[in-house]
């Protein structure tokens, strides 16, 4: 069996950021990823960040990419690319097919940065093939260059769907629609308006109904929807399509946390299921952490900053960091999760983070 | 139509916020509009300002709030807003028309002399404007900025641009 420090699985925002804070301080540390390529979604994100400077605003999610790879390289850690983790068992050791071969490692710590997998939405006619996850058209339009459609029917507007829509624009494309069945936009205004400005029309109250088409989308079919989502006969549009994408929220991939025995808390404004953690990220059972979409969901510049919490953690539960120097370490983060987490949006993710850490606490 | 209902700000969300110009220094030569109307955590417009005229201080869900004596309407803080919801109005320009200086990340890009559409906030073509200036610097990373000239009682509406092809 193998054996390393600290091992983190996910080479996302999330990881790639605890790799680097731990590997700084000196930490061992294999970054697992089934991909192969490390970067999770970032290489998808071809827009500039929102936050301040030190959470990379301005910059484009791919460069921020490029340059978390480069110090992960220049800082000594192992990455082991095309290896899935399956399992994870007692006393920290972790089930992985690797390049086709079966491996066993195990590690003094763990990482979970496994991130997330989107919602679907069943209505009828959703299997006809041109009915898409939004992560999928991103993945083929900006690193593929393949344009799925010509006419695209968004459902929801969250921030997915309106910069989804928006790099569709970009891409050549026509958003026919953004289709959103609460009574306001989901996302930030300015997102919005950046479609608007374009012409693209943002339905509110209004949801998918029916794909109509033989053996591809051909129609979509919409509804209205009053104050109880009840569907109002009679607000029915069809629009002519062949693309209907869903951005319809993301639920954390937490899989393996429930392998291992982490006690879990239902926080819908997070996406669901959550690992009861602490303000370092640990989970109920000690040694095993999370960071990124899987300990709740928020957004690539907050998942950076989960990740250097667990790496300066780690670092300081091994004996690389003392318990001054990572206080200091540690402070400089929450603040910069604090800023995050703040305003119409981010408040509401800062209140349901805080009631996990105090029932991890209580324990 | 409202910013949260439709995706365009009103008249009303617009005139309320602390990153709009006054009428008199709009007057006055070239300033920038910010139509930022949401707290959320975003500051690199403060950053960007050689002049310090954008102010969010802390905490940085605040509004950016423009200093309008200090703006000289360089347009620098364009392309550095990640909202795209900074433009730069001149209603000096000439006597019947107004420049408008706005981010534009499409191709293709339009060039200088040409005639395009212009469009408002809801994607409305509401006149003809004419390319001044195509600006696309490294330091702009890939958010070209374009500069047209547009009829005055336009340069507050006009937000994007459509290639006529």
């Amino acid at each position: 069996m193998r054996e390393t420090e600290f091992a983190i699985v996910g080479a996302g925002p999330a990881g790639l950021s605890a790799a680097i804070e731990a590997a700084r301080a000196g930490v061992q540390v294999t970054l697992i990823d089934e991909n192969d390529k490390p970067g999770g979604q970032l290489f998808k994100q071809i827009h500039k960040f929102f936050g301040s400077k030190e959470h990379y605003a301005g910059v484009r999610g791919i460069d921020i990419g490029v340059q978390l790879l480069h110090e992960v390289e220049t800082c000594g850690v192992e990455v082991m690319l095309n290896a899935v983790v399956w399992g994870i068992f007692a006393d920290h050791t972790l089930g992985i097919i690797h390049d086709h071969k079966n491996l066993h490692l195990k590690a003094k710590k763990i990482l979970l940065a496994t991130g997330a997998s989107e919602n679907a939405l069943a209505f009828p006619g959703w299997t006809l093939p041109g009915v898409m996850g939004a992560g999928a058209i991103q993945t083929l339009v900006n690193i593929h260059r393949v344009l799925p459609g010509r006419r695209v029917l968004m459902v929801g507007s969250g921030n997915v769907g309106l910069i989804v829509s928006y790099q569709l624009l970009q891409a050549g494309a026509e958003v026919v629609a953004v289709l959103e069945a609460m009574p306001k936009i989901g996302g930030y205004g300015v997102h919005a308006s950046k479609l608007r400005r374009h012409g693209v029309p943002i339905l509110t109250s209004t949801t998918i109904k029916e794909a109509r088409g033989k053996g591809k989308v051909e129609e979509a079919i919409t509804i209205g929807l009053d104050e109880h989502w009840r569907e109002i006969p009679g607000t029915e549009k069809a629009y002519q399509v062949d693309v209907i994408c869903l951005a319809l929220g993301l639920t954390p991939l937490s899989e393996l946390a429930w392998m291992a025995g982490c006690q879990f808390d239902y926080i819908p404004q997070l996406g669901g299921h959550i690992p009861v953690h602490d303000a370092n990220m640990e989970t109920t059972v000690n040694g095993i952490y999370v960071a990124g979409d899987v300990s709740g969901i928020e957004e690539a510049s907050t998942a950076m900053e989960e990740g250097k919490l667990a790496g300066i953690a780690v670092a300081e539960a091994l004996g690389y960091l003392s318990a001054a120097e990572a206080a200091c370490k540690k402070e400089v983060v929450l603040r910069r999760l604090d800023e995050l987490r703040s305003g119409p949006f981010g408040g509401v993710r800062k209140q349901a983070k805080e009631q996990l850490h105090q029932q991890r606490c209580s324990q | 139509m409202t910013l949260a209902k439709n995706g365009a700000l009103s008249l009303e969300e617009l005139a309320a916020l602390p990153g709009m110009p006054s009428k008199e220094r709009l007057a006055q030569g070239p300033v920038v509009v910010i139509e930022c109307a949401q707290e959320i955590p975003c500051n690199p417009c403060e950053a960007a300002c050689p002049n310090g005229a954008i102010k969010v201080g802390e905490p940085i869900t605040n509004l950016p709030v423009l200093a309008e004596e200090k703006c000289t309407g360089c347009g620098v803080c364009i392309a550095a807003c990640p909202g795209q919801a900074i433009f730069v109005i001149d209603m000096t320009y000439s006597e019947e028309e107004a420049t408008v200086q706005l981010p534009y990340e499409f191709l293709p890009l339009p060039a200088k002399g040409d005639l395009v559409d212009g469009l408002d906030r809801e994607g409305q073509k509401i006149c003809t404007a004419r390319v001044l200036r195509v600006l696309n610097p490294k330091k702009f990373d890939r958010t070209p900025v374009i500069t047209i000239a547009v009829p005055k009682e336009c340069a507050m509406a006009v937000r994007n641009i459509a290639i006529r092809r």
